[in-house]
């Protein structure tokens, strides 16, 4: 078993009245997917945001590396090497796939492109995730299937030596063939020593890819274990219940403010 | 779309033909032959990206019924007539490319490149007194707001935008002596100054830029009205320099000069970027079609340019020879602009904040300095634009930039293939566009027809573009 490459300790997380991260404890191992899962509501999305930087966390610690620190805004979570590919995968439509890639961080001196250098850097990217099903680095994004985007957008997460990478939700929207695709690079993510962490509501596919399962129940981490140790009804029930026999939070009634 | 969806999702049926270099990434290929890339150009028209392919097709269309309608279209005088009317038309379609290719919409820039005429041409009639030529309190509320435009783009950080509105104001507040190049600049500065305002107005106080536009082009019409008075006309005709801006020409060697820098220029440039990406096993085109290319661009330069060094009078006294200025001008804004816009990190955000703002924001871009500052081109292109106008009539009127002016750099950049929904546009459409715009109105009124034909096969032209932009975009959504 590896280090912890990202450890949460005693998360909370408020917004008004409204107390929606209690306590949280959470490991991200490199090499390892870590799915995280939980009902609507639960805190997933406040908690990767919380992760990235674009929510403040009240009280707690994020180790990184073993070291601790505050992460304020995306760009300083970019920094240590924390890339989240959201939901609605924020590409550009009109702009090619190696434009995507690279945007904002384009490469070149002097507010001019060094066009060639950054072409092959994508497809070395693309090569090194085993991508092969894109006819081209020059097709402009529009013309790509929805499994073809979230490879796109995944591929911009790692091109930055990136250490960590969240993915929200990434086969929700996609067929069979494609979600195969995304998944078979999820884990290819994790080989390449890269700590991933899987938000998705579709067990067969936490299941499939993930090393750990960790599941949010209204805001409390009910409990994060090996994925072999556990069975699916096991997990139905932490998600709807909070709790598993004797796995999960003790009595979970008294959970909810 | 059955052939592009063939085309990108077969997962290995097509093989990569040579590409050994890195043997692991799939299918891709980085050079293909001539013709896979024209069956990719005809997959991407039928996906509906048209680009500028219906533009082209309206040109030669109306080129061959206006040649075979009239008897003087063809002939060299009106062709380089043509030139000097279309032109300032094209140059504001080129700054207003920019500010469509974030789907936004500049309504006033034609009413605010008048303003820059006004000036323009006060300053050379007052001999560059603006305080007399403007009374007290116009020359200083002029004086404040350019200082306003200063602050605003300093606000956002877009130098530029700061350091044109002070030299303007230095010009105003010092009354340099009147002097063309001086003119120019000043009228360069006002335009700045103005896209500034409308800038900040629409990218940090965020009210839609049709608004502030609609708002800015009234306003701006009574500016130019006020800076010259009723029924007043400020004659720049005796001006050498303002009226050879559209009313000169080169000679013979400098119009030779001009086509050996342009195609040779163009011809390195193509040539130099397409061998090295070939060297460096990048995404290329076709060698043929490039070389077909770059041979079409050199041919046709080379006739226009032998065409247009013929004696075109039609005064057997006088001889009227060589490339009109505004061919140069023309051709140095659209290298700058293309530039820009395809090769420097800013002009790769226009796109991406034309695409998906959203995206842009979260990938680190600064949204809304790029919103201000394609506003503040728009502006200042459009002074440029009212430069080349005003010399073309040779005077400034209170109506100068008002009319018509602006619906037709808005319909040259639309016919041109520019999306009005963002993100899709380049600079040349602007041109092509300008060019269909200008030989509708030239050629309906070598037919004497009347100006209410020219308005209404205007207006249905530019509908038709419009629609067929719309229909590009149903389309490639579809697929």
């Amino acid at each position: 078993m590896s280090e912890p490459i990202l450890e949460l300790r005693g998360i909370n997380k408020s917004f008004g009245p409204v107390h929606v991260l209690h306590d949280i404890d959470f490991t991200v191992r490199a090499g390892e997917v870590t799915a995280l899962v939980g009902d609507n509501g639960a805190g997933k999305s406040t908690m990767v945001k919380s992760i990235a930087g674009i929510h403040p966390i009240d009280s707690g610690e994020v180790l990184f590396e073993g070291q601790p620190v505050t992460i304020h805004s995306p760009r300083e979570a970019a920094d240590y090497g924390i890339e989240v590919v959201y939901q609605d995968l924020a590409l550009c439509e009109n702009l090619d796939i190696v434009q995507n890639m690279f945007l904002g961080r384009e490469r070149g001196k002097y507010g001019l492109l060094d066009e060639a250098d950054m072409e092959q850097a994508a497809r070395k990217t693309l090569a090194s995730l085993s991508v092969r099903t894109v006819k081209s680095v020059r097709t402009p994004v529009a013309s790509l299937s929805g499994g073809q985007r979230q490879t796109v957008a995944i591929a911009k997460s790692v091109l930055w030596d990136s250490k960590v990478v969240l993915l929200d939700e990434p086969t929700a929207a996609l067929g069979v063939a494609q979600t195969r695709q995304v998944l078979d690079l999820v884990r290819r993510l994790a080989e390449q020593g890269l700590g991933v962490v899987l938000i998705s509501h579709n067990m067969n596919d936490v299941f499939e890819v993930s090393d750990r399962i960790a599941c949010l129940y209204l805001g409390r981490m009910a409990a994060q274990l090996p994925t072999k140790d556990v069975t699916h009804g096991q997990v139905v029930e932490l998600i709807t219940a909070g709790r598993s026999g004797d796995l999960g939070i003790a009595r979970p009634e008294s959970a909810t403010i | 779309m059955p052939e592009e969806q063939s085309m990108t999702d077969t997962p290995t049926g097509e093989k990569a033909p040579d590409s050994g270099a890195i043997s692991d990434f799939g299918i891709d290929t980085t050079s293909k032959s001539a013709g896979e890339a024209l069956r990719e150009y005809v997959a991407k028209v039928r996906g509906g990206d048209f680009g500028s392919l219906p533009a082209l097709l309206g040109l030669l269309v109306l080129v061959i019924f206006f040649g075979t309608q009239s008897e003087t279209f063809l002939t060299l005088g009106n062709i380089s007539n043509l030139l000097a009317q279309g032109a300032g038309i094209v140059i504001i379609a080129m700054g207003l490319v920019f500010v469509l290719l974030l789907g936004e919409i500049d309504l006033s820039a034609g009413t605010a490149s008048g303003v820059a005429a006004s000036v323009m041409a006060l300053h050379l009639v007052k001999d560059g007194n603006m305080l007399s030529a403007f009374g007290d309190g116009v020359f200083y509320i002029t004086c404040g707001f350019m200082l306003i435009a200063a602050v605003l783009s300093a606000l956002l950080r877009i130098w530029p935008g700061v350091v044109l509105p002070v030299i303007g104001l230095v010009i105003l507040l010092l009354g340099v002596p009147p002097n063309a190049w001086i003119e120019m600049l000043l009228a360069l500065c006002i335009g700045t100054s103005i896209g500034s305002l409308t800038g900040y107005l629409v990218a940090k106080v965020g009210i839609p830029s049709f608004v502030v536009t609609l708002a800015l082009f009234l306003a701006w019409g009574g500016v130019t009205l006020k800076y010259i008075g009723q029924g007043g006309t400020l004659p720049i005709r005796n001006d050498k320099v303002l009226f050879n801006v559209a009313n000169g020409n080169l000679d013979t060697t400098g119009s030779w000069v001009l086509f050996l820098l342009a195609a040779g220029g163009y011809t390195a440039v193509v040539l130099n970027r397409h061998f090295s990406r070939l060297r460096r096993g990048l995404v290329a085109q076709p060698t043929p079609l490039v070389l077909i290319k770059v041979g079409t661009v050199i041919l046709l330069g080379a006739v226009a340019t032998v065409l247009l060094t013929q004696n075109r009078a039609v005064n057997p006294n006088v001889i009227i020879l060589g490339v009109p200025y505004v061919v140069p001008i023309v051709l140095v804004l659209l290298t700058v602009g293309t530039f820009v816009l395809d090769r420097t990190g800013y002009g790769r955000h226009i796109y991406a904040v034309g695409g998906n703002a959203e995206a842009a924001r979260r990938a680190g871009i600064n949204v809304p300095k790029i919103r201000m500052s394609v506003f503040v081109i728009a502006s200042s292109v459009a002074a440029l634009g009212a430069i080349v106008y005003s010399s073309k009539i040779g005077s400034v009127s209170p109506s100068s930039g008002a009319g018509n002016t602006l619906l037709f750099a808005v319909g040259a950049a639309v016919i041109g293939g520019t999306s009005l929904f963002g993100g899709k546009g380049r600079l040349r459409d602007a041109v092509i566009g300008g060019a269909v715009i200008a030989i509708i109105e030239n050629g309906l009124g070598l037919l004497k027809q009347e100006a209410a034909v020219v308005s209404i096969v205007t207006g249905l032209v530019l509908l038709l573009a419009a629609s067929v932009d719309a229909l590009s975009r149903r389309r490639s959504a579809a697929s």
